[in-house]
């Protein structure tokens, strides 16, 4: 980050300003830079297009650092792996939809669903909640593009590589088969047996990496790089619970990253770490991986609880009642997600003292959430309602994630957990507060937002062919879970015998995830009609308050030619007549943004954004190899780390061009 | 979609298919009804044998390079109590399985006939108390011991005290031919 | 035919009883809170008057406060919390009630979780009455039971849902779990923790029995294997100890001592066999034997190749084990 302070080093502090200007047209190709702050269809706008625009073909595709490209890339291919995963739970309950059934057996089973929850876990739920704020957050806080775009592009290639080794270990029969939470020492070196869980702790390693990373960028941006006049207490839910969640995950991911590091270093390099035999501890992988675990459901949970905060206003026609009590439950939810972790391992050998005191905790974080229903419920009593589908996928999540919640209360107490912990109860209270937490309202954001992204409206009647469909089939697979649960039906069974008597209810929920795997063709279908014929969208076809609505559908690569300023926390809404509207005097011939202060967004310093680059994913790509040549031998581990010095350095690099361009751009004060 | 990014997509997906048609040998699960018996080759029993010898070791154990079958080789080795007279490779009683040293041979085939026949001086004879497939298992881990085995597919350090390197960081040793002695020897 | 209670609703244990205890706070007070959520977002979208998205949004209340709706949601935040504080406090007597269990005149079992099988010792404090049985725990009726859990070798999980809450067996950390059985009944129980290839087949009987039958039982238990009675049976005693199956397996009374799968001195007299997943018959105690691996792939137990005749000596024998 290089901020201009009237330093003209590397000319010589002798260079006068005519001498800069004669290099500068050697080098840059002009030797003065035009200043935005003009409106649409100036000669400012045509030169912010040539300034952000990417290289046509496949190099501008891997060098760009547009985030609404890189947002865009997460989101796709996420749900591409949502509809991989989803296919592996279709298999799953063909398998369990009769007793002694023969669909798949033992071995291949248990790799399906490890690779199920694997996928939705970590290369489905978090990297799309993570790309969709990648998309909005810079449009949201109103600024041109996310603080450490490269590192973001680098991420995602990060995420790409260590989805598809996952995938083509699953294809070679190599998938890993020890569960999602691959615990020791069933997933140790004694056990596990072959290189699947090397596979697993490989992708830990690279989608926690991509986690951590996004994460840093998006919490640079909330933090540093809103529109002048956005204070903290203006900001939007959105941006608050994306803030909220990339601290938890910058806290929560190393957790797993290290377990998962301890793990292979057990795999390959014969260490201890979870060997009781040698003073190790098989429970200290349980403590490691749900330190990280549980905060993990929020990181999915609290982007569904954010879309949710901007569907309701919308379509209540009113400001969010409540908001910062929404806020302030949103940063409790964040910090005692982190006190919860041990309602996992209720049925270990830990104290019952010191369980019940995660009993009291896994309690306590219902508080919070309550707030927000309340008053989502009052905003929407409040309000004046436009039943639209994205507000009937809110409508849903309600009915879902309530019941879900309230499954949760009944899960974290102990006596009770004792009984129902890896059992299909389990399975119904994650399914319905993952489903119903994120997954509804995420498919609600994606009728909200589908037109900013793409131009177009999504089919309203296919939408609500595709709500009821999913709701109803998603009722009728889950709910019969529960009496599955309490009917003593554990988890990962690959089949069950007719004498357990789990037949009838096992027959109807594969019926229902039938149905579910409908409406999600439904929606696929509607995605891709929509892109094509879908009814064009203007600015703010839903008449929102936010300011990704105040611009183009979708964006140029710039986001907005004139970079706003707010005066309310319902921008759009609310145009006060006294106020400045807009920054200018940023350069428009360059990718310069604007930082602001923290708590009251004042404008601070002028930031350079980096040029495109091929460096994040060759540096992605070096890191892959050496993770994978690290897990054959341990000079791997070493020598391996050689490429990705090289191309971390080469990101790095600074160029004589941006050099002379920041130089160019400098003002004496 | 542009012209470079079709390509890519193409040929990331032809790729795709070709890894996947090639499924690992090495990951494979061997849970199979038995396998018929083999008759072991004849192996040099004594330095005095009268005639040629017979070394047919064309045998193939499918089981060599597959980590499933080195595991419950290494599994079997603990529960047939092989490390009773073997230790845990460096040899007690019974001759180091870890060394470069074969008194009656390193070929699988060989080392099946071992475990079957049993041998001069203390080895007993297996047949018929190991059944088929597990005999070629701990045959096959038995070559792990000396680092004969691929080291993506030996075994990693086991859930127990540590007593050894892992087998999958054995240092290959080449396999020597001793010359059967008629003597018992304590290595 | 096979089968048990194991139904987290129908305890027929102290401690399961306890819990279900708790499940009757839970339930009602969870299902009100559904109900009543549901009512008050179904009246808010019942009263609220219908809008188009380019009705005017309503920005006064941008300054404006709401205070009746203030207090409604803050009236609705407390009820919840005092609900999750009721029920925090249920579920905190329901954890010393589980605590809280008689355990005077203990018997004590040690089980030991194995891949993919349940071994028991029954413990007494003269060594020459212990004996060790595998997958069936007989268990004397209105006695409290103490069961010493060891996992061998990944974690599994003690789980009777009739009988009481789970405890995971992990490598490591030897753990105990208590119960009392209040009826007489037979009681199944499954293994809760993944812990491989056939995880889906470890199940595990827990049959309580009135005292005296109880006793009765696990004197037999503790007798040796009684002597062949026919010749069949006398050779596929023989065929037991000469073949694999004396590698691995014990029979009391023979020279089949090893430790390292089910023990089989008295295993006729088991419902079921390989932990649950097949009735204990001779049609299929055969069929296990010839191919173990069709009925559990990945088992421990090889296929092996067995000519008919012998295999119907073994099968004479195993029946004489009772």
């Amino acid at each position: 980050m290089s901020a201009g302070s009237g330093s003209l080093s590397g000319l010589g502090s002798a260079a006068s300003p005519q001498v800069l200007r004669e290099r500068a047209r050697v080098i840059v190709g002009r030797g003065e830079t035009m200043l935005d702050g003009a409106g649409w269809g100036s000669q400012a706008e045509r030169a912010l297009h040539e300034a952000w625009r990417d290289e046509p073909g496949l190099l501008g595709f891997l060098k760009t650092t547009d985030h609404k490209r890189i947002g865009r890339r997460f989101v796709v291919t996420s749900f591409a792996f949502f509809v991989a995963a989803g296919i592996l739970a279709a298999v799953m309950r063909m398998q369990l939809a009769l007793p002694d059934n023969h669909v798949v057996g033992p071995d291949l089973y248990n790799q399906i669903f490890t690779m199920h929850g694997t996928t939705m876990m970590f290369i489905f739920a978090v990297p799309i909640m993570q790309g969709m704020a990648v998309y909005l957050v810079p449009l949201l806080v109103g600024t041109r593009n996310t603080a450490f775009p490269r590192m973001t592009a680098c991420a995602y290639w990060l995420f790409l590589f260590g989805a598809l080794s996952l995938w083509t270990g699953f294809a070679i029969n190599a998938g890993a088969d020890a569960g999602w939470f691959a615990y020791v020492p069933l997933a140790g070196p004694q056990y596990g047996v072959g290189k699947r869980e090397d596979i697993w702790n490989n992708l830990i390693n690279l989608s926690e990496a991509m986690g951590l990373m996004v994460a840093v960028d998006l919490a640079t941006v909330i933090l540093k790089m809103r529109a002048p006049g956005m204070s903290l207490r203006r900001m939007p839910i959105f941006v608050w619970a994306s803030l909220v969640t990339s601290m938890m995950i910058i806290f929560a991911m190393p957790s797993v990253m290290l377990a998962a590091n301890l793990a292979q270093f057990d795999r390959t390099f014969g260490t201890h770490f979870f060997n009781p035999a040698e003073g190790g501890d098989v429970l200290i992988w349980q403590h490691l991986f749900w330190f990280f675990g549980h905060p993990e459901v929020y990181f999915i949970f609290l982007p569904g609880l954010a879309f949710v905060s901007s569907i309701i206003p919308t379509f209540a026609r009113r400001p969010m009642f409540g908001h910062d009590a929404v806020v302030l439950s949103l940063i409790a939810t964040g910090f005692l997600s982190f006190g919860l972790w041990v309602h996992h391992m209720f049925a270990t050998n830990l104290p019952e003292v010191g369980k019940g005191f995660f009993t009291a905790m896994s309690l306590l974080i219902a508080i919070p959430t309550a707030v927000q229903i309340f008053c989502w419920i009052a905003t929407l009593w409040t309000g004046r309602i436009d039943l639209r589908t994205p507000l009937l996928f809110v409508l849903g999540f309600f009915v879902i994630l309530v019941l879900g919640g309230l499954t949760g209360i009944m899960v974290g107490s102990v006596p009770f957990d004792l009984q129902v912990h890896d059992s299909y109860f389990v399975v119904a209270h994650l399914h319905y507060v993952l489903l119903g937490g994120a997954v509804f309202p995420l498919f609600g954001a994606f009728f909200y937002w589908f037109p900013k992204f793409t131009g177009r409206m999504l089919d309203e009647r296919l939408g609500r062919w595709q709500f009821w469909l999913f709701f109803v089939g998603f009722n009728v697979a889950f709910f019969p879970m529960h009496l599955l649960g309490l009917a003593g039906m554990p988890r990962r069974i690959y089949t069950y015998g007719a004498e357990t008597g789990w037949g009838t209810l096992n027959l109807i929920a594969t019926i229902g995830a039938g149905v579910i795997a409908l409406s999600v063709l439904l929606f696929i279908v509607n995605v891709v009609r929509s892109g094509f014929n879908g009814a064009r969208a203007g600015d703010n076809p839903w008449h929102a308050s936010s300011l990704e609505w105040a611009t183009h559908s979708p964006p140029p690569a710039f986001n907005f030619v004139v970079l706003p300023v707010v005066a309310s926390r319902e921008p759009l809404w609310t145009r006060e007549a006294d106020e400045p509207t807009h920054v200018s005097g940023l350069s428009a011939q360059t990718r310069e943004g604007l930082v602001t202060t923290v708590l009251d967004a004042l404008p601070d310093v002028r930031y350079s954004y980096p040029e495109p680059s091929i460096w994040p994913f060759i540096a992605a790509i070096t890191v892959v190899g050496w993770l994978f040549w690290s897990n054959m031998t341990e000079t791997g581990m070493f020598y391996g780390l050689i490429p990705p010095a090289i191309a971390f350095v080469a990101w790095y690099w600074p160029t004589r061009k941006e050099t002379v361009e920041q130089l160019l751009l400098e003002r004496k004060p | 979609m542009t012209c470079d990014r079709r390509r890519a997509c193409v040929a990331a997906a032809v790729f795709v298919a070709a890894v996947a048609m090639t499924a690992c040998q090495r990951e494979t699960r061997y849970f199979e009804p038995p396998t018929k018996a083999v008759t072991p080759p004849p192996v040099r029993l004594s330095q005095v044998q009268p005639g040629a010898i017979s070394t047919d070791t064309s045998i193939e154990s499918k089981y060599e390079d597959t980590a499933y079958a080195l595991s419950e080789g290494k599994r079997l080795f603990g529960w047939y109590n092989c490390n009773g007279c073997h230790a845990n490779g460096g040899g007690d009683k019974g001759p180091a399985l870890m060394d470069n040293v074969w008194i009656y041979g390193s070929k699988p085939a060989q080392i099946y006939s071992t475990i079957v026949e049993g041998r001069p001086n203390g080895m007993p004879s297996f047949g018929g108390h190991i059944p088929e497939n597990e005999v070629w298992e701990l045959v096959a881990y038995v070559r792990s011991l000396s680092g004969l085995a691929s080291s993506g597919a030996a075994p990693n350090r086991a859930d127990a005290m540590q007593v050894k390197k892992p087998e999958n960081n054995a240092e290959e040793q080449k396999p020597v031919e001793a010359a059967p002695s008629g003597a018992s020897e304590h290595p | 035919m096979i089968g048990g209670l194991h139904d987290v609703q129908a305890p027929a244990g102290a401690q399961a009883q306890a819990i279900v205890g708790l499940w009757h706070w839970l339930l009602p007070i969870c299902t009100f809170v559904f109900v009543a959520v549901m009512i008050a977002l179904g009246m808010a979208l019942w009263r609220a008057p219908r809008a188009g998205t380019d009705t005017a949004p309503d920005v006064a209340l941008l300054s404006k406060r709401e205070p009746r709706v203030t207090r409604v949601v803050i009236a609705a935040v407390a009820v919840s919390t005092l609900l999750l504080l009721v029920l925090l406090a249920v579920s905190v007597m329901t954890d010393r009630a589980l605590a809280q269990l008689p355990l005077e005149n203990a018997l004590h079992i040690e089980l030991t979780g194995y891949q993919w099988w349940w071994e028991a010792r029954y413990d007494d404090p003269d060594p020459s009455r212990m004996f060790t049985t595998a997958n069936e725990l007989h268990v004397p009726v209105g006695r409290p039971v103490i069961v010493t859990l060891v996992g061998a070798d990944v974690i599994h999980s003690f789980w009777v849902p009739s009988l009481a809450g789970k405890k995971d067996l992990i490598p490591g950390r030897d753990t105990t779990v208590s119960f009392r059985a209040d009826r007489a009944g037979v009681y199944r129980g499954q293994c809760a923790e993944f812990c491989g290839y056939q995880h889906a087949k470890m199940a595990l009987y827990v049959i309580a029995d009135p005292p005296d039958d109880y006793a009765r039982w696990a004197e037999r238990q503790r007798a040796p294997a009684a002597e062949p009675s026919t010749d069949e049976a006398r050779r596929g005693r023989d065929l037991f100890l000469a073949r694999s199956c004396a590698m691995c397996h014990a029979i009391n009374g023979t020279t089949a001592q090893a430790r390292h799968a089910p023990d089989l001195t008295h295993v006729a007299s088991r419902m079921t066999i390989a932990a649950g997943a097949l009735e204990n018959t001779p049609s299929n105690r055969t069929a296990w034997i010839l191919d173990p691996q069709q009925i559990k792939p990945g088992t421990k137990m090889p296929s092996e190749n067995i000519a008919p005749q012998d295999l119907a000596a073994l099968s004479a024998y195993l029946a004489s084990l009772q």
